[in-house]
């Protein structure tokens, strides 16, 4: 598979976009015309090619820029990436997970050769071309989980199991709708779960604590998320809010199409092996209004979706203020016409 | 949801390390490696024995490094349903079986400054692997091991040998040496981890004495297998997939729920991990609760039973299954 990797910005003068069969490829998160919170949990294993879930951690078009941003906000912010001392064997898990997925996934663009402890790791895309030893922080240029989740797309967050609960133990925290890691690290699964409107009267926590606690090596699981952000940025944190917040009050009738923009998160979850901690991957993928009714069916379900969202899931996630002008833009694109089952384009 | 993830292995040796006690070797069929493992973690070894299916746990006793195999030690159990006895007399070199992902409801506390291991008998299995992943992390740990006689105790000598007799500690019920289980947790450093694995009675007296110490209960870890103990032969009625079904003497729900085609969730089924909570809709006589899982409310309500030990004393119990 040969990616044309774009030349973008998630940030100033925000030139990202998707091509047309990056459009086709998002995994748009409603599989019906409406939406509420579930424990929507599901086996990753991987789907077609030409999907976002054509390979378990997957890599697109978005590739070197998304991993340029996360550099810039390093360099701003160093917590962004943190991890506890007790987390290092689960750092070399996630390395090794993390390097085997995208090496079987694109083997054009990344290769991983070992020889027992001694490995050399080939990122074509952003030139690297690394030997170090497995086991031995000393031989790369960084702590291993923050070596290889600056050459991975999506946000990264380690949870170590102990005590019948979860805890956020260590994580890179770059691309995250609205929460904020060196808030959270160190809390367990309820804690970080607390703001969460509806879901914890309908116990949705408990049987997802519950169902994780028992999550197995090899049988990783997924999940889809999804919120709004104005304009294309990846970098929507709470220790940013001044960047972005004001941003949601600029949006028009004359501009929804390019400035508000779909946000899903694909998220999911690994058993990891020597230190049976839990990776937590959020992918981040932004669609804008204008290329998301290029689908038909997604422009009428996105539609009813966001026309009849409760009001507490609305100002939770944020989308309060620009949803009427939103919905109203959106209503142009549809016709009243039924709906296929199922999130992908007909 | 239902990945089937067993890998199937061949027998590539088995070796008898202690009166009653088999080591056996498992590698992949198709000469793939294992995956990597945690120590504490078990395997569940499918066994085809005549006509029946038995799912048993074992501990992992290999090094977790060491992906070019697995290795497992059974005790012969002489009140065994079956398992440890085909185990022992009918499973040869180059056989083949299937077994389940590693899967671990006995890790180690990654925090720990310091972490202690009290083993009694075949119980010592977890820990071999464990100690091997500590020794190559460099961390802080020592092995109180106690057995029945010299010949009984499995693995006593080589552990002795490779960790020293500062780390590992052997006490032997024959010569009247037992572990001083009170004087050993009265003085530790903070942040001081527990482990227990052996018979329920070592493992309830550890705790007690541990509690009455006053050690945080969190840092207090213990695994047992129970064996699913046999009774009177019952139905079960599987309301959702509308089967009745019988359960023998000898058999666990969760078996004859298997043998019916029936797919339960599982992960210990040793009446540990919860997995396996059924609901129950029905039952004309008591239930009869085995698991270390349910809360002692859950286990009066009488709407919930842990298929994979527990049973009824009665003719029929109706399951959401």
């Amino acid at each position: 598979m040969n990616i044309a990797f774009k030349n973008e910005t998630f940030r100033d003068d925000f030139t990202f976009c998707n091509s047309p069969a990056g459009i086709r490829r998002f995994p748009f998160p409603f599989h019906e015309d409406s939406y509420m919170y579930a424990v929507n949990m599901e086996p990753h294993v991987a789907l077609a090619a030409d999907t976002a879930y054509g390979s378990l951690i997957d890599v697109d078009e978005h590739y070197v820029a998304e991993m340029h941003d996360r550099a810039l906000v390093l360099k701003e912010d160093p917590l962004r990436f943190q991890a506890l001392p007790h987390m290092m064997s689960a750092q070399w898990d996630t390395l090794e997970l993390l390097m085997e997925q995208q090496a079987a996934g694109f083997p054009e663009l990344f290769t991983l050769t070992r020889d027992g402890e001694k490995w050399r790791w080939v990122n074509k895309p952003l030139k690297i071309d690394q030997h170090f030893t497995f086991g031995d922080a000393a031989t790369l240029p960084c702590e291993p989980f923050e070596y290889i989740t600056r050459q991975a797309q999506g946000d990264f967050c380690i949870v170590d199991q102990r005590d019948n609960n979860l805890w956020m133990d260590a994580g890179m925290v770059t691309t995250q709708a609205d929460w904020s890691l060196d808030f959270d690290i160190g809390m367990n699964f309820m804690e970080w779960h607390g703001p969460v409107p509806l879901a914890h009267q309908i116990g949705v926590f408990d049987r997802a604590l519950k169902f994780l606690l028992n999550l197995q090596q090899g049988r990783p699981v997924r999940r889809l998320n999804w919120t709004m952000t104005i304009n294309p940025r990846l970098d929507t944190s709470p220790e940013n809010y001044h960047k972005w917040g004001p941003d949601r009050a600029s949006v028009t009738a004359d501009n929804v199409g390019s400035k508000v923009h779909l946000r899903c998160e694909l998220q999911s979850l690994w058993r990891l092996p020597r230190s049976n901690a839990i990776l937590f991957v959020i992918r981040c993928y932004l669609i804008k209004m204008d290329e998301l009714v290029t689908i038909s069916k997604w422009a009428r379900r996105f539609h009813r979706v966001l026309r009849d969202l409760p009001a507490e899931l609305a100002d939770y996630k944020g989308l309060t203020r620009y949803r009427p002008t939103t919905v109203a833009w959106l209503s142009k694109y549809d016709d009243g016409a039924p709906t296929s089952p199922g999130f992908f384009p007909d | 949801m239902s990945i089937n993830t067993e890998m199937s292995v061949r027998v590539a040796s088995v070796t008898q390390v202690a009166e009653k006690v088999k080591r056996f070797r498992f590698e992949r069929v198709d000469g793939l490696p294992v995956p990597i493992f945690s120590g504490g973690a078990h395997i569940v070894v499918s066994m085809r024995d005549g006509g029946m299916l038995r799912r048993n746990p074992y501990s992992l006793m290999s090094s977790p490094a060491d992906s070019s195999g697995y290795e497992i030690s059974v005790l012969a159990v002489e009140q065994s349903r079956g398992g440890s006895v085909f185990m022992h007399t009918k499973l040869n070199v180059g056989d083949t079986l299937a077994i389940s992902q590693p899967i671990n409801l006995f890790p180690f506390d990654h925090r720990g400054r310091k972490h202690i291991m009290m083993a009694g008998g075949i119980g010592i299995t977890p820990f071999i692997a464990m100690m091997d992943q500590m020794a190559r992390e460099d961390r802080r740990f020592e092995l109180h091991y106690a057995v029945r006689t010299r010949g009984h105790g499995a693995y006593w000598r080589e552990l002795e040998q490779r960790y020293g007799a500062r780390r590992a500690h052997i006490y032997c019920d024959e010569e009247k040496l037992f572990i001083p289980t009170e004087a050993i947790l009265s003085n530790q450093p903070l942040g001081t981890h527990l482990y227990v694995c052996g018979p329920a009675g070592m493992i309830s007296g550890v705790l007690g004495t541990a509690s009455n110490l006053g050690w945080p209960r969190q840092n207090l870890h213990s695994e047992e297998f129970l064996a699913p103990p046999p009774g009177k032969e019952f139905t079960a009625v599987l309301t959702r997939s509308g089967k009745t079904i019988s359960v023998h003497s000898h058999q666990s729900i969760l078996e004859a729920v298997e043998a019916a085609g029936v797919d339960a969730p599982y992960l210990c089924r040793g009446g540990a991990c919860g997995q396996c909570e059924t609901a129950v809709s029905g039952c004309d006589g008591a239930l009869e609760h085995h698991d270390i899982f349910l809360e002692p409310q859950d286990k009066a309500s009488g709407k919930k039973i842990m298929i994979c030990v527990s049973r009824i004393d009665g003719s029929e119990i109706r399951l959401d299954l």
